[in-house]
């Protein structure tokens, strides 16, 4: 049976905080193991921070859209920001060597690391990520669909 | 888990005793401002022990890495000791791994400083 929950944020810390704590209960609920539930609430916490900080620049007139859907076979979590949009498909790969030892630049190349599928879609204005975590599957088969 | 850091002497290396969490906001904060306190004070041979962090997002190891980049061009030092084993993890996935001094006994990291 397939159970969906919605929430609006706030373009805060604390909602980085909450969309995270918000993916364990989900995954756990979804019957992922623990690893498999860190590797969600991380994916997780990555995007959130991608639409706070990056989409939305922590701007508070701006908000961020966390919806969770526990499908029975697969647990897919779409967060979405209200910022001027992201080209996913032109990211510097942080494992370069130029970029290994930059400060930034790690979270979507570990969004895809933990999660089996990433999607992204502009949204105009705005970027929405979708995040699938199928039960019994690999992350090392992880696929990602750039719309 | 709120992060925490304290500092101890070991014949002549600063440990740095982390726990908690490193990511965005304030475990990132209390990592930097720690290294570049000991960095001002001319502390530059520095073990990192994070045995008791639980969690490191990728703003944290963002943090580590702007720590090594400090302290290396200052001279100094500085080295992992104690990764658990999803940061051992982290940082392979990564390619850190081979960037970072990473030990698992205190006796032997601090006699590795030059």
């Amino acid at each position: 049976m397939t159970k969906r929950v919605s929430y609006s944020f706030e373009s805060t810390l604390d909602t980085v905080n909450r969309a995270e704590s918000m993916a364990v209960e989900a995954a756990a609920t979804a019957g992922f193991n623990e690893d498999e539930q860190y590797n969600i609430a991380m994916a997780v916490r990555e995007a959130a921070v991608n639409a706070v900080m990056h989409g939305n620049s922590a701007d508070p007139a701006k908000k961020v859209l966390f919806v969770c859907e526990n499908t029975g076979d697969a647990l897919v979590i779409t967060i979405t920001d209200q910022g001027k949009g992201l080209d996913a498909s032109h990211l510097p790969d942080p494992l370069a060597p130029d970029n290994l030892m930059k400060g930034s630049g790690r979270g979507i190349f570990l969004i895809r690391a933990f999660m089996d599928e990433v999607k992204f879609r502009n949204t105009d204005p705005g970027t929405e990520i979708t995040l699938i975590k199928h039960k019994g599957r690999s992350a090392a088969n992880a696929k990602e669909e750039i719309k | 888990m709120t992060m925490k850091a304290s500092n101890r002497q070991v014949n002549g290396v600063t440990v740095v005793d982390m726990s908690g969490r490193i990511t965005l906001g304030e475990g990132s904060v209390v990592l930097r401002e720690s290294v570049r306190d000991l960095v001002a004070k001319g502390q530059k041979k520095i073990l990192l022990n994070l045995g008791d962090v639980t969690y490191i997002d990728s703003s944290g190891i963002g943090e580590l890495v702007s720590a090594f980049t400090t302290v290396r061009n200052q001279g100094g030092e500085l080295k992992l000791l104690n990764l658990t084993k999803k940061v051992h993890d982290l940082l392979q996935i990564t390619k850190l791994y081979t960037v970072f001094d990473i030990k698992d006994d205190e006796t032997a990291a601090v006699g590795s400083f030059k």
